[in-house]
């Protein structure tokens, strides 16, 4: 299927940033961090835990605003423009898809789950519903199995259902940039696989960011890698090269040879 | 094999003792309960019937029944709930799902708690001197009413706010990700998974009120008045003054009156707390997560 696009309307870099610091009530959880996400990339970060990779999550989609004492300085652009110039942060955030490490399903239907960024943004026809909801499930790799239900609750899945339904609520919102938090630490290891599977097809559609405690797992999909160690950006390699021994930082070859984190 | 030490058999003995010890201070609590429930409904028993509760009082109230205190009472507690819980409410969802954590919401918080430790008679006072003097709605229901809604508030809002909060933050970050503001997140999830948990413990709370005498005394409730209320600015009589009037104001009421009152005043506070508790269990059977 070939996607028409006007090389002018897509930024090649749908994520840049620049001199990012990010404090909690005056200290410092991450800083001086620069880096760029190119479009249609799966983008790996990893790191240790408390190495500010969620902080930096929510920086792009400005979720600083909803957070008490969160304060950022230097610049995120997302698609050439600064996350700060956005007058309406909604609109910036109803872009950018969210996952988290653990499964949030909400106490509402699985179909109202999946229909609920439509409805926020007052698509109210069932039948237009009625397509999202199947298409997103159908992404998230969830629909043969909710099909005959998406009436019951969306919260009481297990927990591999109840994460492809945050993926398939993500993807309701047709973002062009997907930002996914460990998102397979409550996973079995079959699902995360099939997740896989499906943020490998949906490279070609959004930019993905995939923050991840399995350094496997950022081999396996990204393309480039970040290394966060203790609130600061070691460095950003290829993926490839990063496990073969060309990482630029001795603390990065340990951290992905297992010798520590 | 295993040899119980001199230790473990004084831990042993220390624990058995504690236990009755709880135990025997939490029968102590069912006393009192037992007692008043006792006394109530063998002395105040005998005086309950329909013509009881549904006539007037009669030579000088001692004969007749209660009607227009209990009237009055539903009256008093229906207008303080449809007062207080709008503005209870909206408090609660400004300090649980607005208010940034600075000195403003401290204080206000601050103010939520010193305005439940008022006495009830500094509350009687106030709503004098505000409801029936300074906005002029006499002594009425209205005024009494209002009265009791602001001496409630304090425990609507902290009813409210912990009812707010048993909905998991991960459910509201879900919403705000998606490009949801505070008031859709409030509206399409907080809301409807907290509304009847702020219903029962609203209701809870105000009921309790029906029992308040002072706060009404000198703002709408009437010593002997045969009439019920036709509207929130008449005065009214009600169960609480009517039971401190026919035991110490009157003489000669025979003595299983007051008894009566009283056990009817108490039951109206049981009933609605049965229909809370129930409403509660009910909840809990369909939990959403």
């Amino acid at each position: 299927m070939s996607v028409p696009v006007q090389a002018s309307e897509v930024p090649d870099r749908a994520i840049e940033v620049e001199d990012l610091a990010i404090r909690y009530h005056g200290k410092l959880a991450l800083s001086r961090v620069t880096l760029h996400v190119p479009s249609h990339e799966i983008f790996g970060i990893i790191g240790p835990a408390n190495s500010g990779k969620t902080s930096f999550l929510r920086a792009i989609n400005r979720m600083d605003l909803m957070t008490a004492g969160m304060e950022v300085s230097g610049s995120v652009r997302v698609e050439g423009r600064d996350v700060r110039s956005w007058r309406n942060p909604y609109a910036l955030r109803q872009r950018i898809g969210v996952v988290f490490p653990l499964p949030v399903g909400l106490p509402l239907s699985i179909y109202d789950n999946v229909a609920l960024s439509a409805r926020l943004r007052r698509t109210r026809k069932r039948a237009d519903l009625d397509v999202i909801v199947e298409r997103c499930l159908r992404r998230a790799a969830l629909w043969d199995e909710v099909k005959d239900r998406l009436d019951s609750l969306g919260s009481l899945l297990s927990g591999g259902q109840q994460q492809r339904l945050t993926i398939a609520r993500a993807l309701s919102q047709d973002p062009s940039i997907l930002l996914l938090d460990e998102f397979s630490i409550a996973v079995d290891p079959v699902t995360t696989m099939r997740i896989e599977e499906v943020l490998a097809e949906l490279k070609s559609e959004m930019t993905i960011v995939l923050v991840t405690n399995l350094v496997q797992q950022a081999r396996r999909l990204a393309s480039r890698t970040a290394f966060f160690l203790t609130g600061e950006l070691v460095e950003v390699t290829e993926t490839e090269a990063m496990f073969e021994g060309g990482a630029q930082d001795p603390r990065t070859t340990a951290y992905v040879e297992g010798k520590f984190g | 094999m295993f040899e119980a030490t001199a230790q473990n058999r004084r831990n042993r003995k220390v624990e058995g003792l504690f236990r009755l010890l709880f135990l025997w201070m939490t029968c102590m609590l069912i006393l009192p309960v037992a007692l008043i429930l006792g006394v109530l409904i063998v002395r105040g028993g005998p005086a309950i019937s329909w013509e009881f509760l549904f006539t007037q009082p009669m030579n000088n109230m001692t004969a007749g029944g209660i009607l227009p205190a209990l009237v009055g009472t539903v009256w008093l507690v229906v207008v303080a709930l449809i007062a207080s819980v709008p503005v209870g409410v909206a408090a609660a969802l400004y300090l649980s799902e607005y208010a940034p954590d600075n000195r403003l919401t401290r204080a206000i918080n601050l103010a939520i708690i010193n305005l439940a430790g008022v006495p009830s008679i500094v509350h009687a006072l106030f709503g004098l001197g505000a409801f029936v003097i300074f906005f002029r709605f006499g002594t009425s229901v209205l005024a009494a009413s209002l009265t009791l809604a602001v001496m409630t508030l304090p425990v609507v809002i902290v009813a409210t706010r912990e009812s707010l909060q048993t909905v998991p933050l991960a459910f509201r970050e879900a919403c705000w990700n998606m490009g949801a503001t505070r008031w859709q997140t409030i509206r399409k999830i907080v809301l409807p998974n907290s509304i009847s948990g702020i219903l029962t413990g609203v209701i809870l709370e105000v009921s309790r009120t029906s029992g308040e005498t002072a706060p009404i005394m000198f703002t709408g409730a009437a010593f002997f008045l045969p009439f019920l209320p036709q509207g929130v600015l008449d005065q009214t009589m009600a169960m609480s003054l009517h039971l401190f009037v026919i035991s110490t104001q009157v003489p000669d009421v025979p003595e299983h009156m007051p008894f009566g009152v009283a056990l009817v005043l108490i039951s109206m506070v049981l009933a609605m707390n049965g229909i809370s508790i129930a409403f509660r269990v009910y909840l809990r059977g369909r939990k959403k997560w």
